[in-house]
């Protein structure tokens, strides 16, 4: 399913009886799991493109692309979230986000496997994210929501693509760079 | 009759501010005794339009505080005062005062009237001693009271051409009270000598009202200087000698109490909402060159309507008129923002002066290139660093007289600031002939705080350097104008962060000279597109030195860590693109690729990449914006397919490729060692 088929189907399931005290979310597919984001946040969604590599950043960081003349992160929210990288496809997207931050707004790029739907969440559906202690990192969720039957995991991308994460080189880094020289 | 002042605000604002510059340039060319007449009335006519303008804004307190400058400056004019040092560092000061006060005006933020009115009175002071009567009927004008007046009034010739409009001055009067206007056309000409456009009537005029002498000033506000205008009270019968006394003092009298009415209309905002002057020509030459483009434009486009091969020498043309059309488009907006670097200049005689004083040092200072161009932005944040290294000059650099003469310098010493372009750049250069740095202390200083190693040498360049150090100061005497130590590594980072760079050449007892390059303009550069595995890079043109295909004699390697390349009678050091950015190279060969070499912050490099491309000038978009910084990266651009292409940072670069405690750099000579 292509994007351009999708976008017209999501706002089919937007019924016009109980919008007002209800927000919308624009949910993607990443290995298997659906994640919500606010739509307003959402500039727009466009198909996988090549970027440019960004130097000594995390791998999760996959480059900058130009969006009509400004240019703009693209991160690759699989590798973000620890999860196994597969090869981008035909149903590969990038949402690109307002990111809302204290010296102004971003504007960032995630790499999803695919759009979903766009539901609309009562705050009271909305439910506060279980504490799994280490074991699983809580903190870009912002809550969970079910919509038949489904769990939905709405992240808070405010906190998920702050600009002083992005500043944290890991390990893999270092690891490419062993590698490098080892071919040289 | 109301109109909205506050559009008028902002003008008003920027027309105060270059006022104060030219008074403030005025009073520094005021030699001491001799009142160069000219230079007073352009002061003059400078504080008169501020007063004026202030006195229409309803901002009483810059008026009134203007006035009595006007006054000071008034009595200079016509010679019954003598210039004196006192009186200018006076004058000086008050416009400090006005600055603040109008930048607190703009701001709408509270301003602190203390100083302002300790000034004011040593103003006042100062014109008292000499016209202390004049001071008496001040006070006596204000309290003048009456319910009818006699107002005399002849205006100038001229004042229809002004635009002022004596029917409207009658109906405000006719508004406040009633009137009873007696005409004079005793200065009638015959008709046939007479201009239509002038005024040759006076009138006197009996008005009835309670309202205060100020009130009625207000009517006459822009008319009063060019006019004989006599206002008495009627009531209170004072002798011909009396009333022309008012007539004299009346002037000083009505502003120096606060036309209250008039405060409330200025409440509109003063926001920082910057604008550029641009002249004519500029725009002119803008006009032309859009109206050359939309004729290469419609020539493109019959061309491309039934286009067939033949005409394709034709389209090929066309094409290159668009180039150089959409080029010299760009150049002559790029021109707009550019502005002389006088702007930042101008404010050095007046540090000069003060500081001078202030010392008790002779200073002279000589300035050339003021017409050197620079945009606006790069312009704005030169200023502080340039007046940190000014007065550093000054506090530092220059000595006490008798300590140069017992050097056998002259006594003043010369501050020489010099703007030039070269290249893609704007140099400006600090040059003094006071003591110069002194290298042992430096050395001495930074072994104390451990920026140096016990027994390492260092080049001139690099002890010289070392002033940039933050917390390096080595002034024995902290002043208030400098020695503190903050500040060098400020006035370096600022530039840095310009894209520039600074530097420092000194000899001991002769004089030291800071140079500060700057690119021109931080939006478009010249830049060499460069690959590095299936990335290109650009780097700036401007740091290229010469591009080589390495020797492999000329290579050298330092302990399996560094490698330096020799360039004729040089050690270079190299840095290999590839392992700086972590990418996968075609040639990790030093042979098979090229050696860029490249100069930044006085340092060279040769820069290792697989292979040159194309020359072009790139559109630089900030990659902070969306992103963060990027080590080693000063932006990026849009290639002309649309993908971006980072720009190298060169300084950036060769700074970071030295420091040994980039963790991948160990870890990669590491495995190399391995």
């Amino acid at each position: 399913m292509t994007v351009a088929q999708q976008m017209p189907e999501a706002e089919a399931s937007i019924t016009t009886d109980d919008i007002e005290d209800k927000d919308q979310y624009l949910t993607f597919i990443m290995a298997d799991e659906e994640y919500g984001v606010d739509i307003l946040r959402v500039h727009e969604i466009k198909g996988w493109d090549k970027v440019t590599p960004i130097p000594n950043t995390p791998a999760y960081v996959c480059g900058v692309i130009n969006l009509r003349g400004t240019i703009v992160p693209i991160i690759d929210l699989r590798q973000r979230f620890g999860l196994k990288t597969i090869p981008y496809g035909a149903t590969t997207v990038v949402i690109m986000l307002r990111v809302i931050e204290e010296d102004g707004e971003r504007t960032m790029g995630v790499v999803v496997d695919a759009v979903s739907e766009v539901y609309n969440v009562s705050p009271e559906e909305m439910k506060a994210a279980p504490d799994f202690g280490d074991t699983v990192n809580m903190e870009f969720i912002h809550g969970l929501a079910s919509v038949d039957d489904k769990m939905v995991m709405l992240l808070d991308i405010d906190n998920l693509l702050n600009s002083k994460e992005m500043t944290a080189i890991n390990q893999a880094v270092y690891e490419e760079a062993e590698e490098v020289s080892e071919k040289a | 009759m109301t109109i909205d002042m506050s559009q008028f605000l902002q003008t008003f604002y920027e027309e105060s501010f270059e006022g104060l510059d030219v008074m403030e340039n005025g009073l520094l060319n005021l030699n001491t005794g001799e009142a160069d007449a000219e230079e007073i009335n352009t002061i003059f006519r400078a504080a008169h339009s501020i007063k004026g303008g202030s006195g229409t804004f309803g901002l009483s307190d810059v008026a009134n505080f203007t006035h009595i400058l006007e006054t000071l400056l008034d009595e200079m004019r016509d010679g019954r005062r003598t210039v004196t040092q006192e009186a200018v560092n006076l004058l000086l000061q008050s416009v400090d005062i006005l600055r603040g006060m109008l930048g607190s005006c703009r701001d709408e933020s509270e301003y602190d009237h203390n100083d302002a009115n300790a000034l004011h009175k040593k103003l006042e002071a100062l014109l008292g001693q000499e016209s202390s009567t004049e001071t008496t009927t001040t006070e006596s004008a204000e309290s003048i009271k009456s319910e009818a007046w006699r107002i005399k009034f002849r205006p100038d010739e001229n004042v229809l051409r002004t635009g002022n409009d004596v029917v409207r001055m009658m109906s405000l009067l006719a508004e406040l009270g009633e009137i009873e206007v007696e005409a004079d056309i005793s200065g009638l000409p015959s008709i046939h000598d007479m201009d239509a456009e002038a005024s040759y009537l006076g009138w006197t005029i009996k008005f009835y009202s309670k309202c205060s002498i100020d009130e009625i000033k207000e009517v006459f506000e822009w008319v009063e200087d060019e006019s004989d205008l006599v206002i008495e009270p009627v009531a209170s019968g004072k002798t011909g000698a009396e009333s022309q006394k008012t007539e004299e003092c009346v002037p000083e009298g009505q502003l120096s109490t606060p036309a209250k009415k008039r405060t409330q209309t200025t409440s509109a905002s003063g926001k920082d909402t910057s604008s550029i002057r641009v002249g004519v020509d500029k725009v002119d030459s803008i006009i032309n060159m859009v109206g050359e483009l939309v004729i290469t434009q419609s020539m493109l486009n019959e061309l491309g309507t039934g286009f067939d091969m033949s005409k394709l020498p034709l389209l090929l043309d066309g094409l290159s008129e668009l180039e150089r059309n959409t080029r010299e488009l760009q150049e002559n907006v790029m021109r707009i923002r550019m502005l002389p670097i006088s702007f930042v200049f101008n404010r050095f005689p007046r540090l000069a002066h003060d500081l001078g004083q202030k010392l008790e040092k002779k200073i002279e200072l000589k300035m050339s290139g003021e017409h050197t161009e620079l945009d606006k932005t790069v312009m704005e944040k030169i200023g502080d660093p340039m007046v940190h290294l000014v007065r550093n000059s000054l506090d530092h650099g220059i000595e006490l007289p008798e300590v140069r003469r017992k050097a056998g310098k002259p006594e003043t010493g010369t501050v020489h600031l010099n703007a030039y372009h070269k290249g893609g750049n704007i140099i400006i250069e600090i040059i003094d002939d006071g003591a110069g740095l002194n290298k042992e202390k430096i050395l001495a200083k930074a072994r104390k705080q451990g920026l140096v190693g016990e027994d390492e040498v260092l080049s001139d360049e690099k002890i010289y350097d070392l002033v940039f150090q933050p917390g390096f100061s080595t002034a024995e005497v902290v002043s208030d104008v400098s020695g503190r130590g903050v500040g060098m590594d400020v006035v370096r980072r600022n530039i840095l962060s310009l894209g520039g760079s600074v530097e420092v050449q000194s000899e001991e007892g002769k004089g030291s000279q800071f140079t500060i390059r700057l690119p021109l303009t931080l939006a478009i550069l010249d830049g060499q597109l460069v690959k590095v595995g299936e990335q290109t890079y650009i780097v700036p043109l401007v740091s290229i030195i010469e591009s080589s295909q390495a020797k492999k004699e000329n290579i050298n390697a330092i302990a399996g860590k560094a490698e330096l390349y020799r360039l004729r009678d040089e050690y270079i050091p190299v840095v290999r693109l590839y392992k700086s950015f972590n990418i996968k190279p075609d040639t990790t060969e030093l042979t098979k690729g090229l050696l860029v070499v490249v100069e930044g912050d006085g340092q060279r490099a040769g820069l290792f990449v697989d292979d040159l491309l194309g020359q072009q000038q790139v559109v630089i978009k900030s990659l902070e914006s969306n992103f963060r910084r990027v080590d080693g990266v000063s932006g990026a651009t849009i290639l002309g397919d649309g993908t971006v292409a980072l720009i190298l940072d060169v300084p950036g670069l060769i700074r970071f490729s030295q420091e040994p405690s980039r963790l991948h750099l160990v870890g990669s000579s590491g495995n190399e060692a391995a």
